[in-house]
């Protein structure tokens, strides 16, 4: 599966990579484009070639620190509608504490790590990109 | 001197100028004079922080680490995925 995709996220898929009988706990977190006042969709862009180094080495953490669980995470890029999923990330263990202390522990580091950027579209036609704090940091037509 | 390609992404290409572009300067050098250096060659980019995010040959970096001639700098933006 590859870590970028400029295709909607199907999460089934990465439910397909991690689960399996031997893990009994499955955990998945998906993060939406939300409606934040007057936005219509957010346009992800990348450092494409770090950032898929960089999954890989977050997910390679993960593995290190769970080395029983499954891992998958899927990014998407490109511009996403309200409402749509931007990133996904599944997770698989013997037991649940594995699975949900990987998949918060894989978003985190997405967050600390990942090279994306956003660029919010608002309906009157204006853009601007945002900081990770969500403040509008500058302006375009 | 030594030519070291630079990388500029989201609201930094827009201050740039350009996505990708190369500066020359003495080698090895810091993270940090070559952001010196790209401040004196792309005026846009007097506007970037004191200390912004950096990447050195796709892995991030600080400031002081050592660049040599042919390496990659890419400066990156508050990080903002998931």
């Amino acid at each position: 599966m590859m870590h970028l995709t400029r295709h909607p996220i199907v999460v089934d898929d990465l439910l397909a990579e991690v689960q399996g009988p031997e893990r009994g706990g499955t955990c998945v977190f998906v993060g939406t484009v939300r409606n934040d006042a007057d936005i219509t969709g957010i346009e992800y862009s990348a450092y494409e070639a770090m950032a898929f180094d960089e999954i890989e080495r977050i997910l390679s953490d993960a593995h290190a620190h769970w080395a029983e669980a499954r891992v998958m995470l899927q990014h998407r890029l490109g511009l996403i509608p309200v409402g749509e999923a931007s990133i996904a990330i599944a997770t698989a263990a013997p037991h649940r504490d594995d699975a949900f202390a990987a998949c918060r522990f894989v978003i985190e580091e997405v967050k600390k790590r990942l090279p994306v950027w956003k660029k919010e579209y608002r309906v009157d036609g204006t853009t601007a990109w945002i900081d990770p704090s969500g403040k509008p940091v500058a302006h375009g037509p | 001197m030594g030519k070291v390609s630079v990388r500029f992404f989201a609201r930094y290409a827009e201050l740039a100028g350009c996505t990708s572009s190369a500066v020359n300067l003495e080698t090895p050098a810091t993270v940090a004079a070559v952001i010196a250096r790209v401040r004196e060659v792309f005026p846009g980019t007097k506007d970037l922080p004191p200390q912004p995010l950096a990447a050195l040959n796709q892995r991030h970096v600080r400031l002081d680490a050592l660049v040599s001639e042919g390496d990659e700098v890419a400066l990156l933006p508050p990080l903002a995925g998931g």
